[in-house]
């Protein structure tokens, strides 16, 4: 056990479709309680990465550490169930389309998986979906079904079913893009509030605004290559690659 | 019409019919549990398994029902499978009908958005956990209805096990035939039994139907 390994660390993940190499040779850390942004143009494998660091999207190589244990570790099947389930648990995963439950209340969205695999009681289980809820400002809505609320509301309940494993690390793979306008600044100000309480966030956002109003860090990628990183002042005010300055410039653009 | 021949035969018609309700119920039974299983063969993570599923689909849907009959009951005996009319027509069906309500199964199945179980995986659950309380609750809301349409060809279906002389409706009315020259009748009176079965079933399967989505 090295004492001072990165709380995440990507190395040299490479994930190919047949020819169509999607990653090529991207590391990268994220300390305790850092918000990265990772942003950059459609197709540039942004999804992809961070779907490889809960394996979702397997790496074709590489490797995905977090907190000192490595998350897509080569083991026989049955083993690597069990350990990917467990590492999942510490990983909360956050969807553009939500991908609520549908046949399940707000509350048993949230209580399904610590009901599950946490060994507590159906009361305990009530608490935390409370206290989850409440604090994305969704406890009213707790016995509606997902159907019956809008896509903000969805989103923050969505938020709540991940908080609600505790997890060390929270992925959002462009959680307000599915949004009407008026209905992404309830979003953000969720995740402002998850920040404010030092989760370590990685963020897929297409928002630039946002970005750079609570990462530490934005990841430019283009190409299935990271281009440029760097705290948000300087990569989106002084970006000093090429390929960044015009998709800022194309993306500023289209803001308009 | 000869409406008073009808009513002088149709008792020994209601008899039939309850042995095709029964043939009917049987088979979907039988179907059911082979269209579970044979869906499940086609999501194994072995491909021999998922090979034989796919296989028995193919050889089921690919060749007539009753060829699979004639061969279950007249070829039977051949390689030591002793069958009575009965249980060949029971068992030669059930597995025809699970061919379609694999493909049925499977197809409802496939259409719930990959996302929900990518949702679930993602929370920590395991295949199994997923597919049981993400993936299936929602698949078995979307397999009612085409499940209907499987029973509903097979209620039909169990006509052909008159060719092996199971005394179900369609025999009862060529027999009848046979001592009364009166074709239309007896032919009409068997459609119409016939036509009370699939109704009240179709209406079972649309309250069912109901019932699922209202949840
Ligand atoms: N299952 C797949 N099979 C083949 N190609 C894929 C698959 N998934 C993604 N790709 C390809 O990988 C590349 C990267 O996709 P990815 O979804 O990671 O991009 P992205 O940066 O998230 O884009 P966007 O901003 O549009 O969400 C794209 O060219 C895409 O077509
Ligand atoms: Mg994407």
């Amino acid at each position: 056990m090295t004492q001072t390994h990165p709380f995440v660390e990507i190395r040299h993940a490479q994930k190919s479709y047949g020819k169509l190499e999607v990653l090529k040779d991207i590391s990268l850390t994220v300390e305790r309680g850092q918000i990265v942004a990772i942003i950059g143009p459609s197709g540039s494998g942004k999804s992809t990465l961070l779907r490889a660091i809960n394996d979702l999207d397997p790496l074709t190589a590489g490797e995905v550490w977090l907190d000192g244990l490595q998350v897509n570790k080569a083991l026989p099947h049955r083993q690597y169930e069990n350990h990917i389930n467990e590492m999942r648990q510490q990983i909360g995963m956050v969807f553009q389309h939500f991908n609520l439950f549908p046949h399940l209340t707000v509350r048993e969205n949230v209580t399904m998986a610590p009901k599950l695999l946490k060994t507590i009681s159906d009361k305990e289980a009530d608490t935390l979906a409370e206290e989850q809820l409440d604090h994305v400002g969704m406890l009213e809505r707790i016995d509606y079904y997902p159907s019956q609320l809008s896509g903000g509301q969805k989103q923050r309940v969505a938020i709540a079913r991940a908080l609600a494993m505790k997890p060390k690390l929270m992925l959002f793979d462009e959680a307000t893009s599915a949004l009407d306008p008026e209905l992404v600044e309830e979003v953000n100000l969720v995740m402002k509030k998850l920040a404010e309480e030092h989760m370590t966030m990685i963020i897929v956002t297409h928002e630039m605004d946002f970005a750079a109003s609570v990462c530490d860090r934005v990841i430019f990628m283009d190409k299935g290559l990271v281009v440029e990183e760097g705290p948000p002042e300087l990569v989106f005010k002084n970006p000093t690659q090429e390929r960044t300055q015009n998709f800022l410039r194309k993306h500023l653009e289209g803001a308009k | 019409m000869d409406v008073e021949l009808i009513l002088k035969v149709y008792p020994y018609f209601l008899k039939a019919a309850l042995v095709t309700v029964e043939l009917s119920v049987l088979t979907t039974v039988l179907g059911l549990i082979c269209g579970a299983l044979g869906a499940t063969a086609r999501f194994s993570r072995f491909a021999i398994v998922r090979f034989l599923g796919a296989a028995y689909v193919s050889l089921f849907r690919g060749t007539p029902a009753l060829i699979q009959l004639f061969l279950l009951y007249f070829g039977g005996p051949q390689i030591g499978i002793q069958l009575d009319a009965f249980s060949a027509g029971v068992i030669g069906l059930g597995l025809n009908i699970g061919a379609y309500m694999t493909e049925t199964m499977r197809g409802a199945i496939i259409s719930v958005d990959e996302g929900q179980g990518e949702a679930a995986r993602t929370l920590g659950l395991s295949r199994a956990q997923s597919f049981r309380k993400v993936v299936l609750p929602q698949a078995m809301r979307l397999m009612i209805r085409p499940l209907g349409v499987n029973i509903n060809a097979q209620i039909k279906g169990t006509a052909l096990v008159s060719a092996i002389s199971v005394v179900e409706l369609t025999y009862t009315a060529q027999r009848y035939i046979g001592s009364t020259y009166k074709p239309f009748e007896m032919f009409f009176l068997a459609g119409i039994l016939y036509l009370v079965i699939i109704t009240i079933t179709g209406k079972g399967v649309a309250y069912l139907d109901r019932r699922a989505r209202l949840q």
